[in-house]
Order: C-alpha cells, then sequence, then structure tokens
C-alpha cells in the first residue's frame, strides 16, 4: 500500500526534474522545484510510515516550513533581476 | 525496496549535477543546487541518517539557496562566455576525471554490502558506544550521545569552524566599497505589496523559530540537536528578512546580537570543558557536572547543544546579512 | 471490523492521493503553457497531500505521529496555495502574459541564445 504511493510519488518527482531541466522560461523551474519539495514532503511522510519510524516526521515538518523560505527568496531575488534586466535593456 | 529508491534518486542526483554544470545561467543552477540538495536528503533519509538528512534539508535547500542568491544578486548571473582556445584543458581534464572516477569504482569492488553486520566499521568503536550510551547518558539517540559526549571535542572544533568561517565572511563584506554613492537606496523587499505572502508568512515565522527550538531541545530524542535547530531558526529569521525587507530584520535582530551569538555560542561551549576542569574531571568530561554522573551528562549535553544552535544561527544570519545588505556596486 | 473499515478507506485514499500525484506529474510535462502547469502543479498538490495525509492518519490511529502528521498537512496546505499565487503573481508582473500560446515545445537548457525568442524578460 504504501509503496504503491511511494513509487507514485518517486515518479512524479522524476517529471518534476524533467520539466526543471526543460522548462524554457525561469518559472517553469520555479515551479517544478515547488512540486518537488512538496513531493519530498510527502515522500518522507509515507517512507517514515513504511519503515515504522513515526519519529522521523520531524524532517517532513522541518522540510515544508522551508520550502516556502525557498519560494519566496527564489521570488523575492527574481524580481530584482528583471528590474535589473529591463534596466539594462533600457540603457 | 532499497535498491528502487536507490535508481530513482541517485539517477536523478547524477542527472541534475551534470544540468547544474552545463547551464551557463547561474540563476538556474542555483535552482538546480536546490534539487540536489533535497536528493541528498532523501537519500540520507533512506539511509536511515535522520539527524544528517535534518540538517541537509534546513542548511542546504533553505539557507544555502538564499545565501547564493544573495550572492548573485551583487554579481551578475551568466557564466562568462568560453574563450575558443580552452577546450585542450578540458578535454584534458575529462579524461583526467573518468580515469579517477573508474580507478573509485573499481575500489569500491571490496567494500562490505551495506548493513553486513561483519563490516569492519560495525565491528570496534560502534557496538561500544551502542551499548554504553544507555548506560552513560540514558537517552534514545546516540547519534548526539556521539557527537556532543564521546566525541566532544571534534564538535568543538567543528564550532570554532563555523566561527572561523563567519568571522572570514565579515572580514570579506563587511567593509563598505571605497567608493561612496549619494543616492543609498534602502532595498526594499519586493514581496511587501503582496497581502497574501505577507500573511501566510508572518503567521509561519512563529512556528519555525518555536519548531527550531523544539529541536533544539529534542535533540536527544529524536533527530535533532544544535546544527538543525540553529539553521530552522535563521531560516525564521530569513523569512522576515524576504517579507519586510532586510533593513527591518537588522532591527528585529541587530548586528551586536549576532555577533554575540556566534561568539557566545563558541564561548559557551568551550567554557563548559573548562568548568568540567574546574570540577575536578577531565576537559569536556560532563559526568563531573552535577552528582549523579547521568543528570551531569544530560546537563553537559543540553548546555553545549545549546552553545552550537546559537552559533549556527548567529553565524548564518551573519553571513546572510553581510550579503544582503551590500549595495550593487554597479 | 472497525479496524478492516479504516482499513480500506486508507487504501482508496491513498489509491487516490497516488493517481492524484501521477496526474499532476504528467499534467506538468504535457500542458503547453506555463499557467496551465501551474493549474496542474498546484490543484494536484493540495489535493494529493489531504488525501495522503488523511489515509496515513486513520492507519496510525490516535498517537503523537498522527499529531505531527496532522501539522505536516496544516502547513503544507497553507504554504502550497502561497508559493503559487506568489509564483504567479511574479510571472505576471515581469510580463509573461497568459494566453493560448504554447511553449515548451523544444528543451534546452536555459542557455541566454533563447531570451529573444521568449515574449518575457528572463
Amino acid at each position: 500500500m504504501y509503496i504503491l504511493v511511494s513509487i507514485a510519488i518517486l515518479i512524479t518527482m522524476v517529471l518534476a526534474v524533467v520539466r526543471a531541466l526543460m522548462g524554457p522560461t525561469v518559472y517553469d523551474r520555479v515551479l517544478a522545484v515547488n512540486v518537488f519539495g512538496t513531493k519530498t514532503v510527502l515522500l518522507l511522510s509515507v517512507v517514515a510510515f513504511l519503515n515504522g519510524r513515526p519519529d522521523f516526521l520531524d524532517l517532513a515538518l522541518a522540510y515544508a516550513l522551508i520550502n516556502m523560505v525557498g519560494i519566496l527568496a527564489v521570488l523575492e531575488f527574481f524580481q530584482n533581476r528583471s528590474q535589473r534586466n529591463s534596466k539594462a535593456k533600457n540603457d | 525496496m532499497i535498491y528502487i529508491f536507490a535508481l530513482f534518486l541517485l539517477t536523478l542526483l547524477v542527472i541534475t549535477a551534470v544540468a547544474i554544470v552545463r547551464t551557463e545561467d547561474l540563476f538556474v543552477s542555483v535552482i538546480l543546487t536546490s534539487i540536489f540538495s533535497l536528493l541528498m536528503a532523501i537519500n540520507f533519509f533512506i539511509l536511515d541518517a535522520a539527524d544528517v538528512a535534518l540538517t541537509e534539508a534546513a542548511v542546504g535547500a533553505g539557507v544555502t539557496t538564499v545565501i547564493f542568491l544573495c550572492a548573485l544578486a551583487l554579481t551578475g548571473d551568466q557564466e562568462k562566455p568560453q574563450k575558443e582556445g580552452q577546450n585542450r584543458g578540458q578535454k584534458v581534464a575529462l579524461v583526467v576525471v573518468g580515469f579517477l572516477a573508474l580507478l573509485i569504482i573499481y575500489s569500491t569492488f571490496d567494500n562490505p554490502r551495506l548493513g553486513d553486520p561483519d563490516a569492519p566499521v560495525h565491528q570496534h568503536v560502534a557496538p561500544w558506544y551502542l551499548e554504553k550510551t544507555p548506560e552513560y547518558m540514558d537517552f534514545p539517540n546516540v547519534v548526539t550521545a556521539i557527537l556532543s559526549s564521546f566525541r566532544g571535542y571534534d564538535t568543538l572544533g567543528e564550532v570554532f569552524v563555523v566561527f572561523a568561517a563567519c568571522i572570514g565572511v565579515l572580514f570579506i563584506l563587511g567593509v563598505s566599497p571605497p567608493r561612496k554613492s549619494l543616492q543609498v537606496s534602502v532595498r526594499k523587499s519586493g514581496l511587501r505589496h503582496h497581502l497574501i505572502p505577507q500573511v501566510v508568512g508572518r503567521l509561519l515565522i512563529p512556528f519555525i523559530v518555536l519548531f527550531g527550538l523544539y529541536t533544539q531541545f529534542h535533540g536527544e530524542y529524536g533527530p535533532g540537536g544544535g546544527f538543525q535547530a540553529g539553521a530552522l531558526i535563521a531560516t525564521g529569521v530569513i523569512l522576515y528578512a524576504l517579507l519586510e525587507g532586510e533593513a527591518e530584520a537588522l532591527r528585529a535582530v541587530p548586528r551586536r546580537v549576532l555577533l554575540g551569538m556566534v561568539v557566545g555560542g563558541a564561548l559557551l561551549y568551550g567554557s563548559v570543558g573548562v568548568v568540567c576542569m574546574l570540577m575536578g574531571g577531565s576537559f569536556l568530561d560532563y559526568s563531573v557536572l552535577a552528582a549523579d554522573p547521568v543528570w551531569g551528562q544530560q546537563l553537559g549535553i543540553l548546555i553545549i547543544e545549546a552553545g552550537v544552535g546559537m552559533a549556527v544561527c548567529g553565524a548564518l544570519l551573519s553571513i546572510f546579512h553581510a550579503f544582503a545588505a551590500r549595495e550593487r556596486l554597479t | 471490523m472497525i479496524d478492516l473499515a479504516l482499513d480500506i478507506m486508507s487504501w482508496i485514499l491513498l489509491t487516490v492521493g497516488g493517481a492524484c500525484v501521477l496526474i499532476g506529474g504528467i499534467g506538468g510535462l504535457r500542458l503547453p503553457n506555463f499557467y496551465t502547469r501551474i493549474h496542474a502543479a498546484s490543484l494536484t498538490d493540495t489535493m494529493a497531500t489531504l488525501l495522503i495525509f488523511v489515509g496515513i492518519i486513520l492507519q496510525s490511529g490516535f498517537t503523537l505521529a498522527s499529531l505531527k502528521l496532522f501539522a505536516i498537512m496544516l502547513f503544507l496546505l497553507l504554504t502550497g496555495p502561497t508559493a503559487t499565487y506568489a509564483l504567479a503573481n511574479a510571472a505576471l508582473l515581469s510580463g509573461l502574459k497568459p494566453g493560448p500560446g504554447r511553449s515548451g515545445l523544444k528543451p534546452d537548457a536555459g542557455t541566454a541564445k533563447d531570451k529573444t525568442k521568449e515574449n518575457a524578460p528572463e
């Protein structure tokens, strides 16, 4: 039961990495990283239960909180970059 | 079971690593590095190394990505285009690396299988640690016991290395450039005007800090400890800096407090060792700290983990502010 | 009897959750545009989070682990849509227009030369 779900999550992680490598715009890549992060949390929780070690759920909790910080940081600095690029184009 | 995971995850690791090297846009490399670090965290988790996985996730995918992005905001983010004459050096490098890789793979044929109970690494010190931890320290997490008490010197060295790294970065980046521009614009955060990230972010910051404190003090019973806790609390403050602007975060946790935390953490660790000496034991022998040796060990580990957490949190935040507060030079 | 019912519920929830995850992954690759992909990614993410975590909570009863799972689920449900919103907002503000155009047919590694082919400043 848990094994099927974890294989499904693994396959989606592979697809997300393909999208990260393939995406033409940077936003596609950031989206792929976000999906990868959420699937990591799911995979960690499911595998922690699969192995019967529920005290490993701390990792999933930590990562669920950190995922958003990473994405917000990427977006914040991305705005700087696009502002800089448009300023460079205007100069 | 473990082979399925290894197949997927290690293949993804190789593909991501190749993509990180081959892309010319450094912003994309930083994003892919975040995925790489997550993959390593899952690998560590599958190998049952929960403490390391937590550290890798907290530091690698959280703080390091933010610091790389800060550094990219200061420099350009395209790789310098390669000149034509450098291709020969690349081919030589590729051949050498390929040969070394084949040599290393050949030498792993003699390694014992993963988890083999007869492997030499499981024979000498490891069973002793596993037996003596309930006897000397009476808590379940053997990794924390080894890290803080049996190998306390090494962790002392690690804390001082973190301290030295922080000082190094502050030396290089804490100095203002000689050119003083008249229009110093305090760079406002780009996320200030978006309501939804502000609300949700402010909701999450106390939970992140609370979870960091939980990880700090729960390190003896589950995965956790000082390093992870320091990284998590630093992530909480970095989230505040992203939402409100970096100047506000400096007002919330000023630089003096950060330096005090770094120095105080390292000093706390060292002074616990000295206090142990003053109370009659050897350096970093916590059994003499209290009347009952088991309680003495636990007290000593609690205090030094607090020292480690303070040092790591202060160092990460100092490095973040050193990058983020610097005006762009162009 | 109750155990059997809980097991069957768990099975159903976990299987549907796994199917959601797969659908989201396939959608992320096959859909033509960034904005359509973000639909696939975020909706299936949230749905799969709900289903899979409720499925696991049903299996583990009333323990500390259930509480932690509930906390993880709550944080994922809060932060997932926020990240999606921030991403879509950033894309819109920097000029990527939602439209019926098809992009993403040509795989590339983000080289500098295809900046001229996109209508958004990268």
